[in-house]
C-alpha cells in the first residue's frame, strides 16, 4: 500500500514579533543614557601629618631635616615670592628642580626618596591653587610622558610656628 | 529592522561602559586647582570622609555650608561613628576638596581640626589636566 505522498509545506518566513524586544532594548538605552554623568578625572596628593609629628623636630635622628619651602603672598592671595631653605626660587619650574638635584644627592647616597621631607610655610592669605602648585612642582616631575615621584612626605608648617 | 537593532545595541554597550557608579563627591561650587601629577585613587579609599571648602572659606558638609571654626562637632559625630565601628580615625582619610581661591590658612584649620580629632591621613583633591 502506497503511502500518501508527504504534503509539501510551503516554506513561508517565520517572523519573530520584534515590538517587545525594542521596546525593552530603548528602555535600557534611556536608562543608560541618563544615569551617565560626566565627571572631570580627579586625583589626590597623599598627605600624613599626625598632629604629634608636625610639631616637634622629627624622631628619626637619621632623618634629614626637612626641606623647607615658603610661600608668601601679597594682599590679594596671589603668589609674592617663592623660597627654599631661605634661598629664593624663581619659579615653580625652578624649585622642581632644586629638589629633584636633591632627591637625586639622597639616592646617590644610598637613601630613598622618602628619606627626603618636606615642610610647606604658606601664607594665611595665599590662594590654595599656588599650594598646589608648590605640591605638584615638589612630588614629581615628567620624563618622557612618564611620571617620576619625587617627594612623598609633605607636610604643612603648623600656624603656630608660622606665627613664632 | 536588523541594522536599527544593531546600532541600537552599540549604543547600549556604549553608555554601560561609560557608566560609572562611583558616587564622586562633586560640587559645582567648588572648582578645584589643576594638577598634571593628580595621581586617581587607586582602588577605594578607606573610610572616607570628604571636606569640601569653598572659595569664601565656608565648609561644604553633609549638604550645608558651615563656618571652618564649627566643623569640630561634625567630625567628632564621625570619629565616634568610626569608633562605634571598630576601625581607627588615624586610618580613616580625609579627602579635602577645597576650591583654588580658598586661604590656605583656612584649609590649614581644617586639617587641623581634623588632626584634633585623631585623624592623619589627608588626600588634597585636584583636577587632573595634562599638559
Amino acid at each position: 500500500m502506497a503511502q500518501p505522498a508527504p504534503k509539501r509545506r510551503r516554506l513561508e518566513k517565520l517572523a519573530i514579533n520584534m515590538t517587545p524586544m525594542i521596546d525593552v532594548v530603548f528602555q535600557l538605552m534611556i536608562f543608560f543614557m541618563l544615569t551617565l554623568n560626566i565627571i572631570a578625572p580627579e586625583g589626590d596628593f597623599d598627605i600624613r601629618m599626625p598632629l604629634s609629628k608636625s610639631a616637634g623636630p622629627p624622631s628619626d635622628d637619621l632623618q634629614l631635616p626637612p626641606i623647607r619651602v615658603r610661600l608668601a603672598a601679597d594682599p590679594d592671595g596671589g603668589l609674592q615670592t617663592l623660597s627654599m631653605n631661605g634661598e629664593p626660587v624663581a619659579g615653580f619650574d625652578d624649585l622642581q628642580q632644586r629638589v629633584a638635584g636633591i632627591v637625586e644627592a639622597a639616592l646617590a647616597s644610598g637613601g630613598t626618596a622618602e628619606d627626603v621631607e618636606l615642610e610647606l610655610d604658606c601664607d594665611e592669605e595665599l590662594d590654595y591653587t599656588h599650594v598646589v602648585q608648590a605640591i605638584t612642582a615638589v612630588s614629581g616631575r615628567i620624563e618622557d610622558g612618564r611620571v617620576v615621584e619625587m617627594i612623598k612626605k609633605i607636610s604643612f608648617t603648623p600656624p603656630a610656628a608660622v606665627a613664632e | 529592522m536588523t541594522p536599527m537593532i544593531d546600532v541600537t545595541f552599540q549604543l547600549i554597550t556604549f553608555f554601560m561602559f561609560v557608566l560609572n557608579f562611583s558616587e564622586a563627591e562633586q560640587d559645582e561650587r567648588i572648582q578645584l586647582p589643576a594638577s598634571q601629577l593628580a595621581k586617581p585613587a587607586e582602588g577605594v579609599v578607606e573610610t572616607p570622609i570628604t571636606m569640601q571648602l569653598t572659595a569664601d572659606g565656608g565648609v561644604l558638609y553633609a549638604g550645608e555650608i558651615l563656618p571652618v571654626d564649627q566643623i569640630g562637632r561634625s567630625l567628632e559625630q564621625e570619629r565616634k561613628i568610626i569608633v562605634a565601628a571598630g576601625k581607627d580615625p588615624a586610618l580613616a582619610t580625609v579627602i579635602v576638596r577645597a576650591d583654588g581661591r580658598a586661604r590656605t590658612g583656612d584649609v590649614q584649620q581644617v586639617i587641623r581640626i581634623c588632626q584634633e580629632q585623631g585623624f592623619e591621613r589627608f588626600a588634597l583633591r585636584a583636577l587632573y589636566k595634562p599638559e
